[in-house]
């Protein structure tokens, strides 16, 4: 059996920064990981993993620095990685990406279920999973929690708003993941002893895959940011309390009491 | 299943040494840290003795993250209010083998881990080692999980002062309160032409403190200031058992360091910019483990490698040179035919062939003498008494050197007997 995982490398959660200027995240020179709902996707891949003699791959789009998230999957239990990664793709939204790894994954091929999350921390519009079901014409259950394969179907638990269903496919099929049904286990040291001794990853270009350069990048992609806004806090009033302590612990607390930050 | 030669545990300077060292005798060697990178979980007062550096790498002074070379050796007791301070200057204390440097572990560690990748070691960070993979006794490799172990002939055990490993081993039992102290070190920023001209250093000279006294609050322990680039390493090493005996904070006897006058005049105005802690390991040759087994070494902080006599603290260049001395006696078993302990035993010879285990059972009643409390507390006060009497010159007569030291020690509370067995002891040990 064969596990296609598609993740994403984005900016840490916490350290996410707005350029002023541009008004756009700023993907440069701030701490990165796999985008968290991918992390659960690949450990429900590696948990069949254990369960069942399955070969996980992991396949993302970007930059080459997104290697750094490709090396830890495969520390983390991956066996191998695709980075599809052109300079021609910039700039691409949701359905050039679908449409590019939908062809990478026909390029790995040999599948028989695709993990990807349920969507992106920096972008959050949860598109790409179910495009790439849409390319590749599969089955597919979205916002599921848990994976199990029983007599070559899947069956998966999915999160509805009034509960959750059981649901049933044939492979091959594809699952988007719940963010946080699962805690991602940590990387082993065999795992980075792999990733040490290198061939883990393999770049593929746009012609590598065959895919049409005439539909990825920004001016095959349809989505328009028209205007960004940042919500500006105001200013703190920023007063000090000196002199005696105990006076200026008095005047602090009265003045919190006053602003009814504190009950009196 | 993954397989190398060998295997060392722990990327400070024990580690990153023995590494170096095996890769070059054509081991494949495995070198893990548990910090993200090297030196961010390592901390050390902040002077590194370079002779050993000079064994393993001749042309280190090349790219080293040298901070600066000490030129002045300073050691001053305090009481409560007073200091006395004897200081040494020379040119010769930075010359050659004898040169010594202030370091910033951080940059220190990974260059020296930088060097061991280059000599082919393969450095895995982010992974913390608890136990041995050991097969009747003999160790067969490290064990991170019970499906996540890899083989080697031989595990260098290089993990530091809490020692999990070498408990693991068999070789050590369980650390007493005793046998370890706590280290506590603020990072305190300045600008580099304010240290100079506060210290009269040139651009990459130093300046090395060693406090005794009052500066732990009367535990015995003591103090240390060394001054970096553009921060200076202030900070203090307090016997634990003191701590709890006494129930006192270690936060506060650094508080209480950090404002005496003597301390202040020279970190005014600087900024803390970092706090750490560590045990340190305290009995020197008393404590130390069994330094090898069947597949296994254990080298630096780990084996109790570190000399405190009270005027010199000594860790990073035991550490490197029983790297070394680790790697040596992986490469003489190899030939030997086993990696058996008998074999390895051959450390013992590396270790003394630099001094390393010869100064450590030289200086081993130092660690006992430092544990009599007189010297942290009675001893200081008699000095800077007598020093008040010779130096008050207020028109109700001035005493004589002679006179002032006698009166001093006729009125203090310890017998003379006894100070005069504590005097004999302290020249001997140190």
């Amino acid at each position: 059996m064969r596990i296609i995982v598609c993740i994403k490398q984005v900016p840490k959660a916490q350290e996410l920064q707005v350029d002023p200027v541009t008004q756009t995240l700023k993907r440069v020179g701030v701490p990165s990981e796999i985008n968290p709902p991918d992390a659960n996707a690949l450990e429900i891949a590696l948990t069949l993993k254990d369960r069942h003699a399955a070969e996980v791959v992991v396949l993302s789009m970007g930059p080459t620095s997104f290697d750094e998230s490709l090396e830890r999957a495969v520390a983390m239990g991956a066996d191998r990685s695709v980075l599809l990664t052109d300079r021609i793709l910039g700039g691409s939204d949701t359905v050039p990406t679908a449409y590019a790894l939908s062809e990478t994954i026909q390029k790995i091929g040999g599948y028989d279920l695709i993990l990807t999350g349920e969507e992106t921390t920096d972008a959050s519009t949860g598109h790409v999973g179910p495009g790439i079901a849409g390319h590749l014409d599969l089955p597919q259950i979205t916002y599921v929690s848990e994976v199990r394969i029983v007599d070559n179907t899947v069956r998966a638990r999915r999160t509805a708003e009034d509960g959750t269903e059981w649901w049933q496919t044939n492979m091959p099929s594809l699952c988007t993941v719940n963010f946080g049904c699962n805690k991602p286990r940590s990387p082993t040291l065999t795992g980075k002893i792999r990733v040490k001794r290198g061939g883990v990853i393999v770049h593929w270009s746009c012609a590598d895959v065959g895919i049409d350069p005439k539909k990825v990048g920004l001016l095959n992609s349809p989505t328009i940011v028209a205007k960004v806004d940042t919500i500006r806090l105001p200013p703190r009033a920023g007063r000090i309390f000196s002199g005696d302590a105990k006076e200026s612990v008095r005047a602090l607390l009265d003045a919190l009491i006053r602003d009814r930050v504190v009950a009196p | 299943m993954e397989r190398f030669d060998a295997i060392v545990v722990g990327a400070g300077p024990a580690g990153s040494s023995a590494a170096l060292t095996l890769a070059r005798k054509g081991f494949s060697t495995l070198l893990v840290e548990r910090g993200r990178s090297p030196g961010v979980k390592g901390m050390f007062g902040g002077r590194i003795y370079s002779w050993a550096l000079q064994d393993l790498l001749p042309d280190w002074a090349k790219d080293c993250p040298v901070e600066r070379y000490v030129v002045r050796e300073n050691m001053v007791f305090l009481t409560e209010d007073a200091s006395l301070g004897i200081s040494f200057d020379s040119t010769k204390l930075g010359q050659g083998r004898a040169a010594s440097f202030t370091a910033v572990r951080a940059k220190f560690d990974g260059w020296l881990a930088k060097k061991a990748q280059d000599a082919g070691a393969t450095l895995v960070t982010g992974i913390r080692v608890d136990d041995l993979w050991k097969e009747d006794g003999h160790v067969r490799g490290v064990m991170v999980a019970p499906n996540d172990r890899v083989g080697a002939d031989v595990v260098v055990i290089a993990e530091g002062a809490t020692s999990i490993l070498t408990r693991a081993a068999g070789l050590k039992a369980d650390l007493e309160p005793r046998e370890v102290s706590v280290g506590v070190k603020e990072t305190i920023e300045l600008p580099a032409e304010t240290i100079q001209e506060r210290f009269g250093l040139g651009e990459k000279e130093g300046a090395a403190f060693v406090f005794a006294g009052q500066s732990s609050l009367g535990l015995r322990g003591g103090g240390f200031l060394y001054t970096n680039q553009s921060t200076i390493s202030l900070g203090l090493v307090v016997s634990s058992e003191d701590l709890s005996r006494k129930k006192v904070e270690i936060q506060e006897v650094q508080n209480r360091f950090r404002l005496h006058p003597a301390v202040q005049r020279w970190i005014r105005g600087g900024k803390v910019v970092e706090y750490s802690a560590h045990l340190v390991p305290e009995l020197g040759a008393g404590m130390m483990p069994r330094l090898w087994g069947d597949g296994v070494l254990v080298a630096g902080d780990a084996a109790g490698f570190l000399i405190n006599n009270g005027y010199t603290f000594r860790g990073v260049d035991l550490a490197i040179a029983s790297g070394i001395a680790a790697g040596e006696a992986a490469n003489a078993a190899r030939s030997a035919g086993s990696m058996r302990a008998a074999n390895l035993a051959a450390y013992d010879r590396f270790l003394r062939a630099s001094n390393v285990l010869t100064d450590l059972e030289r200086f081993r009643r130092a660690p006992l003498y430092m544990k009599n409390e007189r010297l942290f507390d009675v001893y200081p006060r008699m000095l800077m008494e007598i020093a008040e009497r010779l130096y008050t010159v207020d028109g109700s007569g001035q005493q004589r050197l002679v006179d002032a030291v006698l009166e001093q020690a006729a009125s203090a509370d310890v017998p003379k007997l006894k100070m005069l067995l504590d005097l004999l002891q302290g020249a001997r040990s140190m």
